[in-house]
């Protein structure tokens, strides 16, 4: 924990003048390549096609064209990419014998510039035998389902049945069981700057160097290197220092790296490629869309006994590492903040003839606490019980912290009744409660909602392993994997100010605000005297397989690399100062910003003044001290660790805890939903920048609100994106955004030199569950459980509509009508909720069938989407 | 995303962009503030041999108040209509369907008789040109001529204009003093095109209805002017039967269609809710 005259305050980030002004320099203003040459990538117009052949004579031939590469480059000239599942799937950065998605990669054209590359995309011919699609993963597991890839012979990329205690011993000893079936949409994050790369090809000294925003993981670098047959010392990353929002999307652009890098060796130009928005939504990346079944066991007095997930996750057309992370990322969390030790999860993972997924911001976390805490409503309701109390009886105590997960988790630190305590308390909860009964009585719809979730960050690459069986695990040439590593180095110069060198990638978090207030503390300095670097290049900087801005590590472990590497340095003045002053080096200290006889008498010495003599007088150094004042610190957990024999893994390192509480009212004759209330409780640790924590909780927040109500990435029949532009694609703005009141506890991670944990991810994984658990409340009156997102007006005024209809009906959000009175359903009622007929997850009709709710017909205005204009 | 190759003229009068479009045959399209154009050019799903940019014409933008209408010439941008004193005073309703228009940036670009003439009808504009009963003047090779809001509308995005005219002016007629009006509109996000949007005029005499004037946007291929409801309040007066029974009207006067955002049930049923909502509104703040 570290208390400091910098660190916690709301320093101004000193990034804002420079982005405010427009002199931001991003992938597309970066310096110029001489005779750089622009990329236009053609892409299929098909979900599912067999690829006959090509022909680019005419593309070739035309003005400024510098030439065109296809699939059959990419199969003579590259390797598929390793994937993250033993399932021999081919996935290349380039169709090369069927296209599987609309918008995948087939050709690409260069060009003096992007117009012409455009206008000559359009000349390529490619020769296409269409086949059968299939987008629905449960759809895609049926035996007559069209299969993607021949080689595997089905659509299962990868399942695993992940058992922990004895759940089958849980459910038989419940006093109630309930079953649930959610759907979670495929969504992404539309950063404001779209992918870019810029590839150079040395033939002379076999350099091929990539600027591109990549802000890693870095384990991406090897994969790449080996795709492209060049040894890892021959291939350069450089990443400008300015990102434009990634929130996890861009670490699925190195397949365009491989791509673009591929042009310029084989066309021997340097090219560059910037994403347009257009192929942005079609083909970069988005979370996955999962299907999935829930159960709970619990007791009558509400303690929950045991759980069972089955999700189906469709990952699209290809697996792309690091999927399938959607299933497996939070292994270690997956039983949030409550105590149960006993879960099942089936785990399946499908291709489809969709566009590829990947990490998006709160990775798999959405889905899975929008599924966990609907399930703790539904069980609140069961049992007659408050939804607060339901929650507070399984929650883990702050006396069990480090807790050990049955998954293998290790929650570092916290105190999850206090965060739910102070979140009821800003929310108040009760008045709230008042006021729905008010509503309720004069025919409102107004309703509660509540989310808690543990809030992982710095995964653990171990987590991947997961999807491996352990019998492929146990063989003696399968190569375990674990690490969450990053660096920094801290350079004093002789007038005593700093520069700070990171390896670390940030999209716009702040890094150089955050890492200047945590040297100044230090050092006894103010941030202006510290200078931050942060652009990455894999030549010259210090990094490691994990490195990177991604899973919410710099708070965590980026912090960590640069308080350290400040530490080490801070241990060499005193030891200097020891020399200088010929006193033993325990008689003195590091206070205040200079080194000081800890006994308050005698002579200080000022970073600045030690700084000077040590840089112009070697000779004063004493002996065997290395010249120079500068440090590296690579800070690595040694928590992070590989999946067990048992599947248990602690896939991130440091955990912290999300309370929210969000009151809602839904629009009788509009189904409009209204945010009255929302209370958002977090618990990070020490908070190194309070307005930079809040910056991303709002972000989260309303990411999470995109996901919840506003954006998915809808297909046709055929397979074809209906939503391929902001008019269809709906991102919430500004104006959406709600009043939300944020305030944080704070529990210090013991694992961090700071206390700090990870932020970034934050709202974006509670928002989904306390939405739809706040609208299912508002609608309890109507039988109305939400279990499908997004919630739609168009969608929820249907099942609304249908309920009104018939008050009997069971006809519900995917899932089953609940009585809208809670007090009729006492706790005694609990053994005859073990009848699983009645709560049957496969009660009809689905929320799945959504073309009932929402049919897609041509608005002249969605058609520049619909109709994916393709080269 | 880039535009295939186009030629680009930027006139000084309208007679020369006339003549230029003369040139290209119906190859031609006119820019205004560009802000649906050039997205279409973009897509390349607009692929015009040349543009006719309209933006350095001066004597295109205009509002001018006589003879108890407002001449708006066609380069006005929204931004301006939002703040401009005679709309304010004799057009309230397009003031308050200007701030429902995009957001600010789009409204900086955005010219009324780009957003006619674009003809979206979920675009707020053509709901208040058709309930306002306004009228555009078209000019071409031969001649001006003036279009009734009634005759200018022909499906999507599609209206009477030939290729070779252009849109010079929206004529609106200056809105009786005391007139109540509102335009509710329901979108999923605020600046969207609307799902359903409602513009409503009443003038009223005690409880009395001397007229009313009602069209929609989002509920067809063109605005629908929901003259039958109307009807029902000039015959039954402004109480709460009448309304309901108009609201109830409106909903059978449109045929909407389906889309990704709202079904065409959905949207029928919208257009009751928000004629009612329109209605109650511009009630509450007619004089008379």
């Amino acid at each position: 924990m570290s208390e400091g005259r910098w660190i916690g305050k709301p320093v101004k980030r000193v990034e804002d003048a420079r982005l405010l002004t427009g002199r931001g320099t991003y992938i597309d203003d970066h310096p110029p390549v001489a005779n750089v040459c622009h990329a236009a990538i053609v892409r299929s117009p098909h979900a599912h096609a067999k690829i006959l052949g090509y022909d680019t004579a005419a593309a070739s031939a035309m003005d400024g064209v510098a030439g065109v590469i296809t699939g059959a480059d990419v199969a003579r000239h590259t390797k598929p990419f390793s994937v993250g599942v033993t399932a021999p799937v081919h996935y290349y950065c380039a169709a090369t014998d069927r296209v599987r998605f609309v918008g995948e990669p087939v050709a690409v054209v260069v060009a003096r510039n992007r117009y012409l590359a455009e206008d000559a995309a359009e000349h390529v011919q490619v020769g296409y035998e269409p086949l059968a699609v299939v987008l629905d993963p449960e759809r895609a597991l049926e035996s007559d389902a069209p299969v993607l890839h021949e080689a595997v012979g089905s659509n299962l990329a990868g399942h695993r049945r992940l058992v922990y205690g004895d759940p089958d011993r849980a459910f038989r000893e419940a006093d109630v069981v309930l079953d649930e079936r959610f759907s979670f949409p495929k969504y992404g994050s539309t950063p404001i700057e779209t992918y870019g790369v810029i590839a150079k090809w040395d033939p002379l000294d076999g350099v091929c160097t990539v600027w591109s925003n990549f802000m890693g993981p870095f384990i991406m670098h090897p994969l790449t290197a080996r795709v492209l047959g060049l040894p890892e010392n021959k291939l350069r990353f450089i990443v400008p220092p300015d990102i434009g929002g990634s929130f996890g999307i861009k670490s699925s652009i190195y397949p365009y790296i491989a791509l673009i890098a591929l042009a310029a060796m084989r066309l021997g130009v340097p090219v560059k490629w910037i994403e347009d928005r257009r192929e942005h939504l079609l083909a970069s990346s988005s979370g996955t869309d999962r299907v999935a079944y829930r159960e709970v066991a619990a007791t009558k007095d509400g303690t929950i006994l045991g759980m069972r997930f089955r999700w189906l996750d469709n990952v699209g057309g290809y697996i792309r590492s690091p999927e399938p992370g959607c299933s497996f990322r939070p292994t270690g969390n997956f039983v949030g903040p409550y105590r149960f030790q006993n879960l099942e999860v089936d785990a399946s993972v499908v291709m489809t003839n969709k566009s590829l997924t990947g990490p998006n911001r709160g990775y798999a976390c959405g889905h899975l606490y929008f599924e966990t805490e609907g399930m703790m409503d539904r069980l609140a309701d069961k049992l007659g019980l408050d939804p607060v109390d339901v929650r507070r009886r399984n929650l883990v105590q702050p006396d069990q912290f480090p807790y050990r997960t049955p998954t293998g988790g290790l929650y570092d630190s916290g105190d999850y009744p206090a965060a739910l305590d102070r979140a009821l308390e800003l929310a108040r909860y009760d008045e709230l409660r008042r006021e729905q009964a008010k509503a309720r009585a004069a025919g409102r719809y107004f309703g509660i909602g509540l989310a808690l979730a543990v809030d992982p960050s710095v995964s653990n690459m171990g987590y991947v392993a997961t999807a491996l069986d352990p019998q492929f695990r146990a063989k003696p040439e399968y190569l375990p994997k674990s690490g969450a590593v990053d660096a920094a180095t801290i350079k004093i110069d002789p007038l005593g100010r700093v520069i700070a060198i990171l390896g670390t990638t940030p999209q716009g978090q702040g890094h150089q605000t955050v890492v200047s207030q945590i040297v100044a503390d230090e050092l006894g300095l103010v941030p202006q005297d510290v200078t931050v670097v942060d652009e990455m290049d894999t030549f010259t900087r210090v990094w490691s397989i994990s490195s990177g801005t991604y899973s919410s590590r710099f708070g965590s472990v980026g912090t960590s690399a640069v308080a350290l590497a400040a530490r080490k340095l801070k241990a060499k003045l005193v030891a200097y100062a020891a020399h200088l002053t010929d006193v033993p080096a325990e008689s003195l200290e590091f206070r205040d910003g200079a080194v000081r006889p800890r006994s308050g008498k005698g002579p200080a010495y000022s970073v600045k003044d030690l700084a000077g003599r040590a840089h112009w007088n070697t000779e004063s150094l004493p002996e065997g001290m290395e010249p120079a004042l500068q440090a590296t610190a690579v800070f690595g957990f040694t928590v992070a660790k590989a999946v067990d024999a048992q599947d248990r893994v602690n896939s991130s390192n440091t955990y912290g805890f999300i309370a929210e509480v969000m009151a809602v009212e839904v629009d009788r004759d509009t189904a409009a939903i209204k945010i009255l209330r929302y209370v958002t409780v977090h618990d990070a640790g020490t908070i190194i920048n309070p307005m930079i924590a809040e910056g991303q909780i709002y972000g989260g927040a309303l990411h999470g609100l995109g996901g919840a109500l506003y954006e998915e990435l809808q297909y046709d029949d055929n397979g074809q994106l209906l939503t391929g532009t902001f008019m269809d694609y709906l991102v919430p703005t500004a104006s959406e955004a709600p009043t939300i009141d944020i305030a944080h506890i704070v529990s210090p991670s013991p694992l961090t030199p700071l206390g700090s944990k990870g932020l970034g991810e934050s709202s974006s994984m509670t928002v989904p569950a306390v939405i739809a658990n706040a609208v299912s409340d508002a609608l309890a009156p109507l039988g109305i459980r939400i279990n499908d997102l997004p919630m739609t007006p168009t969608k929820l005024w249907t099942i609304m509509e249908r309920a009104r209809a018939n008050d009997a009906s069971r006809v519900v959000s995917g899932a089953e009508p609940k009585s809208g009175d809670r007090s009729r359903v006492a706790p005694g009622a609990a053994q005859e909720s073990g009848d699983r007929s009645r709560v049957a997850s496969g009660a009809e009709p689905k929320s799945g069938d959504r073309s009932r709710v929402a049919p897609i017909s041509g608005h002249p205005r969605s058609k520049p989407a619909s109709r994916t204009p393709l080269q | 995303m880039k535009p295939p190759k186009f030629e680009y003229h930027a006139p000084r009068t309208v007679d020369e962009a006339l003549a230029l479009l003369g040139r290209y045959g119906g190859d031609a399209k006119v820019l205004a503030g560009g802000q649906s154009l050039m997205p279409l050019l973009n897509f390349r799903l607009a692929r015009p041999a040349a543009l006719v940019d309209l933006n350095r014409i001066p004597s295109l933008a205009f509002i001018e108040e006589s003879g108890g209408r407002v001449r708006l010439g066609a380069m006005t941008r929204q931004r301006t209509i939002e703040f401009s004193p005679v709309v304010a005073q004799r057009l309230p309703l397009l003031k308050e369907a200007t701030r429902w228009v995009g957001h600010l940036p789009i409204r900086t670009r955005g010219t009324i008789g780009g957003s006619i003439a674009h003809a979206d009808p979920s675009a707020e504009y053509p709901a208040v040109l058709t309930a306002l009963e306004g009228e555009v003047v078209a000019r071409g090779a031969k001649g001006e001529r003036v279009i009734k809001a009634a005759d200018l509308f022909q499906t999507y995005l599609t209206t009477t204009l030939t290729p070779d005219e252009i849109l010079t002016e929206v004529r609106l007629p200056a809105m009786a003093a005391g007139a109540g009006y509102a335009l509710e509109e329901f979108s999923r996000r605020h600046g969207d095109f609307a799902i359903i949007g409602i513009a409503a005029v009443v003038v009223r005499d005690g409880q009395r209805c001397k007229t009313a004037r009602l069209a929609t946007a989002g509920a067809g291929p063109v605005p629908v002017r929901l003259r039958a409801a109307e009807e029902i309040l000039e015959r039954d007066g402004l109480g709460e039967a009448a309304i309901e029974a108009a609201a109830r009207k409106a909903t059978e006067l449109v045929d909407p269609d389906s889309d990704i955002h709202a079904s065409a049930d959905y949207r029928r049923h919208l257009t009751g809710v928000l004629t009612k909502r329109a209605l109650v509104r511009a009630i509450g703040v007619a004089r008379g």
